[in-house]
């Protein structure tokens, strides 16, 4: 296979919060020592529930968060000692569309300002016709008319302003977008047009993208391989569709008993689990395996130790269960 | 819902392609207004707001006009004519050396509104600047920037200002540097605050992703989306520029005759008070309406500034 576009390397992101004077800080273990490979092309779907440290984890990826251990890898480059022209050269190259968007387009600017405005910082193009050009075939391209571009955001609904997003990430020719729940704060039915958009565009420009969502029949349609997190940690990682129909960690179990099925035979083979219990606190995570709280199946030896993401047969589960059946 | 089954039977035909039209019907929703356009209509529907400024425009006006059209000159002299009442030749009469108080007002007005309007930018630039890093660079250097202001803070305001004017001698320099340094700690703390809560937001963070340079986001966008906040707080220095300056006139450390602000106007006007009350009453009428009138803008862009209100 070729090489990863991207690697995390045992990524730690801890923030410091509370404390002051007389106080000690607590830590919050937002992400607490992930792993993952992304290949050019593809689309890995990060899924799990809120808090567990998927936007961390993205903002992280785009140098909004550091890293408190553990390195990040762009195209064989560690991103959190990269500096001058590299880090210029980077910023091209990996983008961010965000969860909000009525929150991430500045009210102030019109779509055409905030289209240019990377081609501004990256020096991209000499005249103002070739930016405007440029702005008008980015627009047609995400499906919004070009002479929308003297408008101010608060004109568009949800979805377009999603697209202007898509456009403004686009005008540097990214090789690896992170998405952060991109559809999330859509009408359902402006959903699937979002989707197909970016698939169209990752056809096109040959994109990969790291795709974070809490619902993991959405991101099974777009994804290659869904990883699963958990309190700040990867539990299962799988090509999508065998970790959608075959879910070996419990906690994977759970997570798709509650997504309804269409297939009534299907539905019925799958055993509804419900989780028992409260998320925990990443200040203060379960020792051993973290999900062993919540864990239908603990055993003793969960709370002993924690269990290594390991390649079970077709992909990598965290979970003491699957010990005997390495391949 | 009463629709019968048959009436609810579905067939091919009853489905038409959207057209072109009404493809695009998630829709652009209103007419193309930037943030301002739509600010001023809703400052037009506050009256008093309104009046406030027709009040300003009316009386930058006269000060810049009246001087320049009046047979009168704020400096010319006329003893045999002195304390004259209002009359047709001197619509509010003359002072004790029969100059036209008219003239002097006007010409005093010019020097007040400018003051109040020079240290009004002054303390907007230093605030801006200031609040700006403090909020944006965070941590440390906040907290050191912001305990530097709260010491300013807690020295009384016109302390510093009758400090410099005194060491500095009474001038114009000396008077706005004077009360540019005691009022610029209020806007740095609100530009701060804005900035702090703006650079969280997704925007800021896009613009960090795509490689803008500190000053780009710090300027570009969230300066920029404060502007609501900080028009409306430099609205309001402006009178309580215009205040501190009549007060030092009134304390006898404004500017020096033949020159006057309304201040010291009014503080001439004071040792004659008893004989000729109206003397007095002119220039602390001026000092009042227009500081009533700035406020009243003041409030009105409050309000319209406000995107909550929407
Ligand atoms: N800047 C920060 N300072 C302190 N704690 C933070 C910060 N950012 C995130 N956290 C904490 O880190 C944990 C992980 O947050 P994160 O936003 O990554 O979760 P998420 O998986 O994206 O959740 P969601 O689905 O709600 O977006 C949360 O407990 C959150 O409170
Ligand atoms: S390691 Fe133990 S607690 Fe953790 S998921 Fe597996 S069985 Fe459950
Ligand atoms: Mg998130």
């Amino acid at each position: 296979m070729a090489n990863p576009i991207l690697e995390l390397e045992n990524l730690k992101v801890y923030f410091n919060v509370g404390g002051g004077f007389l106080k000690k800080k607590d830590v919050v273990k937002a992400v607490d020592g992930i792993s993952l490979k992304i290949y050019p092309g593809e689309t890995f779907g990060l899924v799990g529930e809120s808090g567990c440290g998927k936007s961390t984890t993205g903002r992280a990826i785009v140098k909004i968060n550091q890293p408190t251990e553990g390195k990040i890898l762009v195209n064989g480059e560690d991103i959190t000692i990269i500096k001058g022209a590299n880090l210029k050269k980077f910023k091209q190259d990996v983008q961010m569309i965000f969860q909000d968007p009525y929150a991430s387009l500045n009210p102030r600017m019109t779509v055409g300002e905030i289209i240019k405005e990377p081609m501004d910082i990256h020096g991209i193009y000499k005249t103002n016709e070739e930016k405007e050009k440029r702005v008008r075939e980015l627009l047609e391209l995400v499906g919004l008319k070009p002479d929308h571009i003297r408008r101010y955001p608060h004109e568009f609904s949800g979805g377009q302003r999603q697209r202007i997003g898509i456009a403004r990430t686009l005008a540097l020719n990214p090789k690896f977008i992170v998405c952060d729940e991109p559809i999330s704060a859509l009408d359902v039915s402006i959903q699937a047009q979002v989707i197909n958009l970016l698939e169209k565009i990752q056809a096109e420009m040959g994109i990969s993208y790291l795709f974070i969502a809490h619902d993991l029949s959405m991101v099974k349609h777009i994804s290659d391989r869904i990883g699963v997190m958990y309190l700040g940690n990867l539990v299962e990682v799988g090509d999508s569709d065998e970790l959608y129909n075959n879910p070996l960690h419990p906690y994977t179990k759970a997570l798709l008993s509650s997504v309804p099925i269409p297939d009534p035979r299907v539905a019925k083979s799958r055993e509804r689990i419900v989780l028992q219990g409260e998320l925990p606190s990443p200040i203060n995570p379960p020792s051993g395996c973290v999900f062993r709280t919540r864990c239908p199946k603990a055993m003793e030896k969960c709370s002993q130790c924690k269990p290594e993401l390991k390649k079970v047969k077709d992909r990598m589960v965290a979970c003491f269960l699957y010990d005997g059946d390495k391949e | 819902m009463d629709l019968k089954k048959d009436e609810l039977k579905l067939t091919p035909d009853l489905f038409e392609k959207l057209d072109e039209n009404e493809k695009n019907a998630e829709k652009i929703a209103y007419e193309s207004k930037t943030y301002f356009q739509d600010a001023w209509v809703r400052f037009k529907q506050n009256k008093l707001a309104l009046a406030g400024l027709c009040f300003i425009i009316f009386m930058v006006a006269c000060c810049i006009i009246i001087p320049i059209i009046s047979p009168y000159t704020y400096d010319g002299q006329d003893m045999t004519n002195s304390n004259a009442g209002m009359s047709m030749a001197h619509l509010m009469g003359t002072d004790k050396f029969g100059r036209d108080i008219l003239v002097r007002i006007m010409c005093g007005g010019r020097i007040s509104l400018s003051v109040g309007a020079i240290a009004a930018l002054i303390a907007l630039v230093i605030g801006i600047i200031y609040g700006g890093i403090s909020g944006y660079v965070g941590g440390k250097v906040d907290m050191v920037m912001m305990r530097f202001v709260d010491m300013m803070y807690s020295i009384p305001d016109m302390l510093y200002i009758i400090m410099i004017v005194v060491v500095l001698e009474p001038s114009m320099f000396s008077i706005l540097l004077g009360i540019s340094i005691s009022s610029w700690m209020g806007m740095a703390r609100q530009v701060r605050a804005q900035v702090m809560t703006l650079k969280e937001q997704e925007f800021s963070l896009a613009a960090f992703v795509l490689g803008a340079s500190k000053s780009r986001i710090l300027f570009k966008h969230l300066i920029i989306n404060s502007m609501g906040p900080i028009i409306v707080s430099v609205t309001m220095l402006v009178p309580s520029a215009i205040f501190n300056e009549a007060f030092l006139g009134f304390l006898g450390i404004g500017l020096s005759a033949p020159q006057a602000s309304w201040g010291t106007l009014a503080n001439d006007a004071r040792q004659i008070m008893m004989a000729y009350p109206m003397q007095v009453v002119w220039p602390v009428l001026a000092i009042c309406l227009t500081m009533l009138a700035l406020n009243f803008i003041g409030d009105g862009l409050g309000d319209a500034l406000d995107p909550k209100k929407k």
